[in-house]
């Protein structure tokens, strides 16, 4: 029974994600919605418990063991307490008892989020431009004519998007928008064709029960 | 009174005509123009009301019926284009039989979908509208009402092209049952998988399994679930310590479970670390600098990353390249393959990612979907190449093939 009826649930769920597609009908139509917007965000909720309870325990874990780095744990704990006092008890915007001004200085959630989680996730992000241009360098070496055929097409698209590629011809923003449409989307229109089968095939497996390693515990 | 006399004596003629040819098309217009001589008969003294719009030719052919196909709730209202139209106006009657405008459609349009409640009987009529303000009103259509349907009858060329699909599928796995032996062709990335674990075995260091940044219900992240029971078997073998961070907290729970059960079924389950599998944050760019740290800090001598990857992916594989570990990667999110390819050694395309939990195990059941897979895939290339040939021999859209609906 350990084994069926997560089968038997998968069987009856995934027939119905597969059917919600053809079948146009609200009946089937809300019951799908109902399953994505209500009950999978109680099975987040719960499993957020979990992550956050794992997270607590690892980070101690590694302060009593004296891990590599083991002090930026206590950051890590410090910052999960202090943000979860201030959003439990201050309220997403401070309206909660809890106190989160101090003169003109606020630390409620709001502020936390758009003062440091925004700034410090766009530093990250903006590290892409670095890494983008770290990868190009290393993947546009002509070491084989593969590597050159990539090195001529990227630089004629590059060209192709900023004014200097049109004073130099005209033609070069045309021919990169040529090679956007057409090599490329076909490439693009390849790959996705095969990801379409590869899910379904990955369905059918599953629903078949030939798939079974997503069951864990050995099977 | 006089003014009055001359207001009607203009105005009738318009009334009279515009009736004569409503009567010809279906009579609507006559209210148009009983409407017009009314208007003639304002009291002495007061400004008298602007004249009725002048007759037009009215649309021919309107219909009205449900909306094929949909969920219920709408009308799709057609008719014949006027000439010299410059826009029309569409008017509903309910139980009540009183015309009221509900919407309007450009000169370029001759459709129009009205949202009304299911079951209940609409009459539509509509209302060419000319240069002058002139207005041809068509008859009323015969009652339509609306309801849901149960099959989408425009996506059974997509039904009959999945349950082909099926077939195909469940015929390679039969044949794989039977114990036939399929040859399956060599994927680069997978085998390398067996050389990356034995690289981090014999350097001492762990392998690090990123499953994606993606939720529990893509595709991605549960193929990305079995290609991890594969890989944690042979770290299980190995005795090589791997690392799983997660985003999502279902996803952990479930590679957790997986992880675990992958040592049982190696036969080593007191070697599974209960820690080696971890929640890190929900926020992608906090875990790609989560993931950057450990891959800085523990020197993981193998990368994979396999699952869903957005914005994060060249953050995630070039720290890892940095790092001179091994780098295998997979997604099914076309504009991060670049990426994948610039910055690792191998990189899975789209549906190698869905190969890979079958070609590592090497189970025949599962070969014989892989098999099924690659047989559909050139059933469909088979189809295309048919389809661009009839294309370019008729000059016909072969799109039609696909679509049954005919409305």
């Amino acid at each position: 029974m350990k084994d069926k009826l997560p089968l038997i649930l998968l069987i009856v769920v995934g027939f119905m994600g597969l059917t919600d597609r053809f079948l146009p009908h609200p009946a089937p139509e809300h019951l799908n919605q109902y399953m994505r917007d209500t009950l999978l965000r109680i099975i987040s909720a719960f499993a957020l418990i979990l992550g956050l309870g794992n997270l607590i325990l690892r980070h101690m874990n590694r302060i009593r063991k004296k891990s590599t780095d083991w002090p930026h744990s206590y950051t890590l704990l410090i910052s999960f307490f202090v943000a979860s006092v201030i959003g439990l008890f201050g309220g997403v915007a401070g309206e909660l008892w809890f106190p989160t001004r101090v003169g003109t200085f606020d630390f409620n959630i709001t502020t936390i989020y758009n003062q440091m989680l925004i700034p410090l996730g766009a530093s990250m992000f903006s590290l892409l431009a670095f890494y983008m241009a770290s990868a190009a360098y290393r993947s546009f070496r002509a070491r084989n004519w593969l590597a050159i055929l990539l090195l001529g097409s990227a630089f004629i698209v590059m060209l192709g998007q900023v004014p200097i590629g049109y004073r130099i011809s005209p033609a070069i923003p045309e021919i990169s928008q040529w090679i956007m449409e057409v090599p490329n989307t076909a490439a693009k229109r390849g790959i996705e064709l095969g990801i379409t089968l590869g899910v379904l095939a990955t369905f059918l497996k599953i629903l078949s029960g030939i798939e079974r390693s997503w069951l864990g515990s050995g099977r | 009174m006089r003014w009055a006399c001359i207001l009607c004596l203009l105005t009738l003629p318009a009334g009279w005509a515009a009736a004569q040819e409503g009567a010809a098309v279906g009579g609507a217009p006559v209210e148009t123009a009983v409407a017009g001589a009314d208007a003639g008969e304002a009291p002495l003294g007061q400004p008298a009301e602007p004249a009725p719009p002048a007759p037009f030719p009215a649309p021919a052919g309107a219909t009205a019926r449900d909306k094929p196909n949909d969920g219920g709730g709408a009308i799709a209202i057609r008719w014949q284009p006027v000439p010299g139209a410059m826009a029309y106006r569409i008017e509903r009657a309910g139980e009540d039989g009183a015309f009221v405008p509900v919407g309007a459609a450009s000169a370029l349009e001759n459709a129009y979908e009205d949202r009304v409640e299911d079951g209940v009987a609409y009459r539509y009529r509509v209302v060419a509208l000319g240069p002058a303000g002139e207005e041809g009103a068509s008859p009323a259509t015969l009652p339509a009402r609306s309801r849901p349907q149960w099959f989408n009858g425009d996506l059974t060329g997509v039904a009959l092209s999945v349950v082909a699909f099926i077939l195909v599928v469940a015929w390679f796995i039969r044949r794989a049952r039977r114990g036939e032996q399929l040859f399956v062709r060599r994927i680069a990335g997978l085998e390398a998988v067996d050389e990356a674990v034995g690289r981090a075995t014999e350097m001492g260091r762990p392998v690090l399994y990123i499953p994606g940044t993606g939720r529990i219900e893509d595709i991605a992240t549960v193929a990305s679930m079995n290609v991890l029971g594969e890989i944690a078997k042979k770290t299980a073998e190995f005795g090589t310590p791997i690392l799983v961070p997660n985003r999502d907290p279902v996803v952990f729970t479930v590679s957790r479970e997986v992880v675990k059960g992958a040592y049982t079924a190696a036969g080593r389950p007191d070697a599974y670390d209960p820690n080696s599998v971890f929640f890190l944050v929900e926020n992608s760019l906090a875990f790609a600098a989560a993931v950057d740290g450990i891959m800085v800090r523990e020197r993981p001598a193998t990368n994979f990353l396999l699952g869903s990857f957005f914005a994060e992916s060249l953050i995630l594989a070039e720290v890892g390249a940095s790092t001179g570990a091994i780098q295998i990667a997979g997604t099914d999110q076309v504009p991060q393959l670049p990426f994948f390819v610039v910055a690792c050694d191998y990189t899975l395309m789209g549906e190698e990612l869905y190969a890979a939990s079958a070609y590592l195990s090497r189970e025949p059941l599962m070969l014989g979907a892989l098999k099924g897979q690659d047989a559909g895939k050139l059933l469909f290339m088979a189809l295309l190449v048919a389809g661009t040939i009839f294309s370019l021999i008729t000059g016909l859209d072969a799109g039609w093939l696909l679509s049954t609906s005919g409305y």
